[in-house]
């Protein structure tokens, strides 16, 4: 079982294919997998669909792909921050679908865990709820019926993420706010890649402080990392 | 005099009680972490964090800490950080005590939209979906008039919607209005401001 790759290249060597299915982790640009994401890029791949919570900036995370055209389709939450993704988008050559923050999240968290769907009130009355199946349960004070719509997992082609250290198995351990959708991301892949800060020899990190099991991670890669990030905010020495 | 936007997050603040674990938004929202006072309030940031703290002194900031506004931030003693999976369960297993955000249009039955323009703004609705699904309550600040000078509480909301029958409570720069079975009940004015200014500026049914 040999987990560890040379680089970001060699360990998406064979995964790659036109019109596949990736998930990614991060949030904004905050524990984005930025080293597969270019190596994506110089392999080429196009019509890829995406689910990543945000579609990076111009310049940094998924958005080097929309300039290289190779995104077909994106499914996330927030898509603010990114110019060319805007023009793509109003122009009709990108796919959107917006799905709620948390409804993506255990859309992940489910396909990954073996739950083709779940009921969730996000949404509900809104035009996120067209065409998707509705259901009553009895949930609300004394028994009373509160609607629910459902949504189904994802099950990605690939899963790409990053964490801050792993082991030679593929056990993950994320750093403060970078974890966000780094697990579930990884869980709902076929394959899993990883990129992190540090690889350790197995032994090395606490089990008990293991944030994703190996289990879910094939392949694993050490780089550095630029770590953008988006919006730069301070206080005053007290 | 109509409330500033200090004021209406300092008013925003004595919704919260001791205890709360609660979530603020982008906009005026984040002001009210600066008027909670001796309360013993829990942020929680939807993007993975309990225990929210202030801006970090220049030079200490970590790219690997941010809140959902994608602003560089500080932990506390009491900080947890999960995943996302993890963090929206909280928010729609309801153990998040209240959301405090900001809205382009609330109609009288408690209707929010707050995150799409059709043609113009295509951001996306991030959280705000599931926040005012799932938390206990959600109270709403925003100026009652947009800058046409009209009114943002509405009958029917216009622009897409993000929850329905979701708003508890809307603070304004005029006053604070409840949403009670048949529109909007005035609870409060702001200082100098009267029952018949806030009726004359607001389109909702007013009970």
């Amino acid at each position: 079982m040999k987990k560890v790759y040379g680089s970001a290249a060699e360990a998406l060597d064979g995964l790659l294919h036109d019109g596949m299915f990736i998930a990614a982790g991060g949030f904004g640009l905050c524990g984005i997998p930025e080293l597969l994401l270019a190596a994506i890029r110089d392999a080429g791949t196009k019509d890829l669909t995406f689910a990543s919570n945000n579609a990076g900036v111009d310049d940094f995370g998924i958005g080097i792909l929309l300039q290289t055209k190779q995104v077909k389709k994106m499914i996330s939450s927030y898509v603010g921050e990114n110019k060319e993704f805007m023009r793509q988008y109003l122009s009709g050559e990108l796919e959107l679908e917006f799905n709620p923050q948390g409804t993506l999240a255990e859309r992940m968290r489910a396909g990954g865990s073996g739950i083709p769907g779940f009921y969730t009130k996000t949404g509900v009355g809104t035009q996120i709820a067209e065409g998707k199946e509705h259901k009553d349960f009895p949930t609300g004070p004394d028994g009373a019926n509160e609607t629910y719509i459902m949504e189904r997992g994802i099950v990605a082609d690939l899963s790409i993420v990053k964490a801050w250290k792993a082991d030679d198995t593929g056990n993950l351990v994320f750093r403060k706010t970078a974890r966000n959708f780094n697990p579930p991301a990884a869980m709902c892949g076929k394959v899993c890649v990883a990129e992190v800060e540090e690889i350790v020899p197995r032994g090395s990190l606490d089990p008990d402080t293991i944030h994703l099991p190996g289990i879910y991670v094939h392949r694993v890669i050490q780089g550095e990392h630029e770590k953008r990030i988006e919006q730069r905010t301070v206080r005053e020495k007290a | 005099m109509p409330w500033d936007r200090n004021q209406m997050a300092a008013r925003a603040a004595e919704e919260l009680e001791d205890g709360m674990y609660v979530n603020l938004g982008i906009g005026i929202p984040t002001l009210v972490a600066n008027y909670v006072g001796d309360k013993d309030i829990t942020l929680q940031s939807e993007n993975g964090m309990l225990g929210m703290g202030p801006f970090p002194i220049d030079g200490e900031e970590d790219p690997d800490l941010i809140n959902a506004g994608k602003q560089t931030i500080t932990e506390l003693p009491r900080t947890s950080y999960f995943d996302s999976a993890t963090s929206f369960g909280m928010i729609r297993g309801g153990k998040i005590a209240a959301a405090i955000l900001g809205a382009m249009e609330v109609a009288e039955n408690g209707d929010l939209a707050n995150w799409m323009i059709p043609g113009k703004l295509v951001k996306g609705m991030g959280g705000a979906m599931d926040l005012v699904a799932g938390v206990g309550k959600v109270v709403v600040v925003m100026d009652h008039q947009n800058k046409a000078g009209e009114s943002k509480l509405l009958k029917e909301c216009t622009l897409p919607l993000t929850g329905t029958g979701v708003v508890d409570r809307i603070i304004t720069n005029l006053g604070v209005l409840d949403v009670v079975e048949g529109g909007l009940k005035i609870v409060e004015c702001a200082d100098g401001v009267t029952e018949e200014q806030i009726r004359d500026a607001t389109e909702a049914t007013i009970v």
